[in-house]
Order: C-alpha cells, then sequence, then structure tokens
C-alpha cells in the first residue's frame, strides 16, 4: 500500500509539473496550448534517446530534455504566437498529434511503437528497494524549485507584462512590448517545464511508448489547471494531485460496482472527468484558488 | 501517372466527404464565433445514429443518413444547451474548451453504450467499378453523391430561405441582425443543429467507408480543422474547397509520405495557410 501511495504521489508531481507549465503558457501568457502532451513526449524521448542510445548520464538527460523542449518549443511559437487564441489552441493540438506520429513511425530513433525499454533510473542499484521514495523526494524537490522559480517570474516585471499581454495584446504593444518575443519565451519556459516532467516520467518508469502520449492527458492538466486555478502556480499543484488521486481512486471501483466492466468503468471516469471540466468552467471559472491579483489603488 | 490519377480521384471523393463536417464546424463559428471541438463527438453520434438504422433495424443507406443527421443534430442541440449556452459571452477561448469537455463526454457516453471495438455497417461489398485505369469502389461514389446532395441542401437552405438568410446576416453582423429582430439564440440553435448534422452525416460517410467505433470524429477532427481553416473560418463555400484542398493533399502526400503520415498532413497545411493567407481561401474575416 505505501508503494502505490509513493507511486501515486510521484505522479501527482509529474502532473503537478505539466499543470505549472500549462500554467505559464494559458495562466499567465493566455495562450492555451492543447499540445502540452507533446511537449512533455519530446522531454521523454530526448532524455531517453541520450541516456539509453549515447549512455550519458541521467542528469544530461534531464538537462538536455529542459533544453531540448525549450528549443522546440520557442520554435513552434515563433510561427504561432500571432495567431488568434482558438487558432493556437487548433495548432497545438495538431502539434502534439505530429510529436506521437513521429515517434511511431521514426523507430530507427524512437524504437516505433515497441517504445524505448531500459531508460536509465538513476542510482537504482544503490538504493534497491527504496529508489521509489527516493525518486518521489527528488521529484518533490524538482517540483518545490520550480514553484519557487515562477513565484518569482509571476511577480516579476515579466510576468506583469504576461498578464497584460492576456488580457489585451493590444495595449501591452502600445507601452512598448514586444508581444513577440514574450509570448515565444513563456512558451519556452512552459515547453521546457513540460520536457522536464516528461524526462522525469521517463526515468522513473523506465520505459515509454508512444501511445501514452495521447490529448486525454492534455485534457487531464487542463482539468487540475482550472480545478486548481488558473494563474495560480500554488493552484495547479493543487489541482494535479487532486486530479491524481481521483483518477487512482476510480480503480478502485471496479470492486466496488463488479457489474460494470473495465471498459464502461473507463468510460464512466472520462465522462466524469469531462463533466467537472464544464462544470469548473461554468460554476467556479477561477478555480479553487483563484489567481493572485495585485490590488488597485484605491480599493 | 495512372497512380496519380488515382489518387486524384480518392482525394476528391475523401474531400467531398470531409466537406460536410468542416461546413459544419463552420457554420457554428460563423453564428458563434468559437472552434466547437464537439463536431468530433457528434460525428460519432451520427456514424452510430445510423448504424443502429442500417444494421440493427435493418434500413437503407437514406434512412440511415437521415437518421444520422437527425440524432447528431438534436443531442448536438440539447447538449449545447445544458453544456455551452452558459457560458455564451466568454471568451472564444474558454467556450472551446469547454467544448472539448462537452466531447469527451459524448464520446464517452457512447463507449459505455456501444463500446470500443470498432464494428461494420451491413453493407455488401461490392467489385471496384473500373474507369480506365482507376477502380473505384462504388460506396465511395454513393458517399460522395450523398456529400453532394446534402451541400446542395445547404446551400439553397442558406440561400432561398428567410431563415438562412436571417443566420447569413447573424454571422455577417450579429449587432445590426440583433437590431432588425433576428433571435440569435434561435439562430444559435438552428446552427448548431446543421453543424452537428452534416457532422454527423460526415462521420456516418467515413464510418461506411471503414468502421466505426466512439473516437471515428476525434481521430478526423485534425483533418476537418484543417478543411474549415484553409476554406477561411466562417465560410462555407470555404469549407467545401477547403474539404476538397485536405483530401487531395492527404491523397497525393501517399506519393511521397508513407500513409502512416497522413495525418500529419492536414497539420502541415494549417500551418501554411495560416503562415501564408490567415484568413484562408475564402474567409471573410481576418484572424
Amino acid at each position: 500500500m505505501i508503494n502505490y501511495l509513493i507511486s501515486m504521489a510521484t505522479f501527482g508531481a509529474i502532473y503537478a509539473m505539466l499543470a505549472l507549465s500549462l500554467n505559464v503558457m494559458w495562466g499567465m501568457a493566455g495562450m492555451a496550448n492543447l499540445g502540452v502532451v507533446g511537449f512533455y513526449a519530446v522531454g521523454a524521448y530526448i532524455s531517453a534517446i541520450l541516456t539509453t542510445r549515447l549512455g550519458a548520464p541521467v542528469a544530461l538527460g534531464l538537462v538536455a530534455a529542459i533544453i531540448g523542449t525549450a528549443v522546440v518549443s520557442a520554435l513552434t511559437t515563433l510561427g504561432l504566437a500571432r495567431l488568434r487564441d482558438d487558432y493556437l489552441a487548433i495548432v497545438t493540438l495538431g502539434f502534439a498529434e505530429v510529436v506521437r506520429i513521429v515517434a511511431e513511425n521514426e523507430a530507427w530513433l524512437t524504437r516505433g511503437t515497441d517504445g524505448i525499454s531500459g531508460i536509465p533510473q538513476p542510482l537504482k542499484s544503490t538504493l534497491g528497494p527504496d529508489f521509489n521514495l527516493a525518486y518521489l523526494i527528488f521529484c518533490l524537490a524538482v517540483l518545490a524549485a520550480t514553484v519557487f522559480v515562477l513565484e518569482r517570474v509571476r511577480r516579476s516585471p515579466f510576468g506583469r507584462v504576461l498578464r497584460a499581454i492576456r488580457e489585451d495584446a493590444q495595449i501591452a504593444a502600445f507601452s512598448g512590448k514586444d508581444v513577440l518575443v514574450f509570448k515565444v519565451k513563456a512558451f519556452a519556459i512552459g515547453g521546457a517545464i513540460a520536457g522536464l516532467a516528461g524526462a522525469l516520467y521517463g526515468h522513473y518508469s523506465s520505459y515509454i511508448v508512444p501511445e501514452l502520449y495521447v490529448p486525454l492527458l492534455t485534457i487531464y492538466i487542463f482539468l487540475a489547471l482550472s480545478a486548481g486555478g488558473l494563474g495560480n502556480n500554488w493552484g495547479a499543484v493543487i489541482g494535479a494531485f487532486v486530479v491524481v488521486f481521483f483518477l487512482e481512486s476510480t480503480r478502485f471501483f471496479v470492486e466496488i460496482i463488479p457489474w460494470l466492466s473495465a471498459e464502461r468503468l473507463a468510460a464512466v471516469r472520462e465522462f466524469t472527468v469531462g463533466l467537472c471540466l464544464l462544470l469548473i468552467l461554468i460554476y467556479r471559472p477561477r478555480g479553487l484558488l483563484p489567481e493572485p491579483l495585485p490590488r488597485l489603488a484605491g480599493r | 501517372m495512372e497512380r496519380i490519377l488515382q489518387l486524384f480521384a480518392n482525394g476528391v471523393m475523401a474531400g467531398a466527404v470531409l466537406a460536410l463536417p468542416a461546413i459544419g464546424f463552420t457554420t457554428i463559428f460563423a453564428v458563434l464565433r468559437f472552434a466547437n471541438f464537439a463536431v468530433a463527438g457528434h460525428m460519432a453520434v451520427g456514424a452510430f445514429a445510423g448504424y443502429v438504422v442500417n444494421s440493427w433495424l435493418g434500413l437503407p443507406a437514406w434512412a440511415a443518413v437521415l437518421a444520422a443527421f437527425v440524432f447528431a443534430a438534436s443531442i448536438g442541440v440539447a447538449t449545447d444547451h445544458v453544456a455551452l449556452r452558459p457560458l455564451r459571452g466568454y471568451r472564444a477561448l474558454t467556450v472551446a474548451i469547454a467544448s472539448i469537455a462537452l466531447n469527451l463526454m459524448v464520446e464517452n457516453a457512447l463507449r459505455f453504450g456501444f463500446g470500443n471495438a470498432p464494428r461494420n455497417f451491413a453493407i455488401p461489398l461490392m467489385r471496384d467499378l473500373s474507369f480506365g485505369p482507376i477502380h473505384i469502389d462504388p460506396q465511395q461514389i454513393e458517399n460522395t453523391i450523398i456529400a453532394v446532395v446534402a451541400m446542395i441542401i445547404l446551400f439553397l437552405f442558406l440561400s432561398l430561405t428567410t431563415t438562412g438568410k436571417a443566420m447569413r446576416a447573424v454571422a455577417d453582423n450579429p449587432a445590426l441582425a440583433d437590431s432588425k429582430g433576428i433571435d440569435p439564440d434561435r439562430m444559435a440553435r438552428i446552427a448548431v443543429a446543421i453543424g452537428m448534422g452534416l457532422g454527423g452525416i460526415g462521420g456516418m460517410l467515413i464510418g461506411l467507408d471503414a468502421s466505426i467505433d466512439p473516437l471515428i470524429g476525434f481521430r478526423s477532427i485534425l483533418s476537418v480543422f484543417a478543411a474549415a481553416v484553409v476554406g477561411g473560418l466562417g465560410s462555407v463555400p470555404g469549407a467545401v474547397l477547403g474539404g476538397l484542398v485536405i483530401g487531395l493533399a492527404e491523397e497525393l502526400s501517399l506519393l511521397a509520405l508513407p500513409s502512416t503520415y497522413k495525418a500529419a498532413v492536414g497539420f502541415l497545411v494549417i500551418l501554411i495557410t495560416l503562415t501564408l493567407r490567415p484568413r484562408g481561401l475564402l474567409g471573410p474575416r481576418a484572424a
């Protein structure tokens, strides 16, 4: 049981990183990235390929995942950041699908639909059975560092400009801000965090395969961030843990409701995910922890 | 050369079918101004409605097409009323994300009822017709005809009836249409009914060609978007043209790429269009 809780918490930390990544792009800069899962996949593959094929150490894999995904993210945004936000949503959805298709087809690089196995788990041989707990602590430390950095970003002039662009890109441009540059930077930061999350997953599970990176995962992250509070880093973290808890706890329903087949149970679970997201958008659009906004003078 | 002709013919027929959900998507966008991802789920609704009528009740193809339209349209209007109407007036992006949530619910309701396993329509296998070097499945010809008839009916509706003209007026200038006493809620309902209904027929025709399952719409949604975006979001003739462009591009891509990359073609075409001509080929408004 304790092992199960540890693995659940590890997934929670990884999902929280993804929710933080989306929060930079959607929450702060107002650009909905429906392709979060694509950046997550890019990070996972960069690190997995470097460590399994080229024998690079895990630390180098993680750093390469961060930098590589940030570059990919910045390059894709460069052409897209001028688009209306709903066009951007469509194109990023397409981006993630293309990433998955490439991973499925370019077997020379990604081993195709077989997936990459034997991704090194750091210090596994030294730690033995303690690996899972140690890796959880490592993930939580990375998560804490990410929250710390993003809170600094949110309070910084850079964060204020992103919010200004989110509210009205034209006014931000009139005040002399180069909107495109800020958007690309926001996407690069968000992409880097998603890439790091992907690499963390790969070195935890030791196995990645294209079918992991489906659009449904992106919807989970949208639910996590909307539930937690769009624009709020702590909200993103809490939302992610709540979503993982919900997804995992439904597994036990099989024992409680035996007449429901696994397929129907999965249908009920995903229906509920959609329902929750919809109810939050309609009734509680600011989430559990609303975005902390600076007080206006005179109020 | 023969291969090019064959792919060209396949592309035109696939494009005609693809144009239906693309028209649906673009019609909803024209009137309500948001990208409605739930078109995917309603394509599946139409496919399953047609399947039940055809395979379980044993009725012919035209009845199945009618059922696909009616079911997808009425479920579309009902779910839109409950799920998305409360969000009218919100940012287009928020409504688009809500439509993704709605889409997930529609798909999983189908999955609960019918399961994930692919199902086939009860249609006889027919020998391919040969036109010189080109071979065509009669089913594809029938699908193309059905798609074209549906489009002609839609064009007649939009250009001849008062309601159709009122809808175009709303798409063109909502404030002016409102001041002329055109009820925006009614127009929204009609747009959703047409959009989801045509999506439903499109889903069924795609299913006739292969098999159906709850994700049948979602798998082709990128191509549908691509068709609507290439034609110009909000333009019905644009969606027809866009459908043909995407259908042809996907088939002709087989000359250079393995078929598994077909799904990436739509994405590439969207990128190229938005970079070179963000309004699309026949788009009424700048993006």
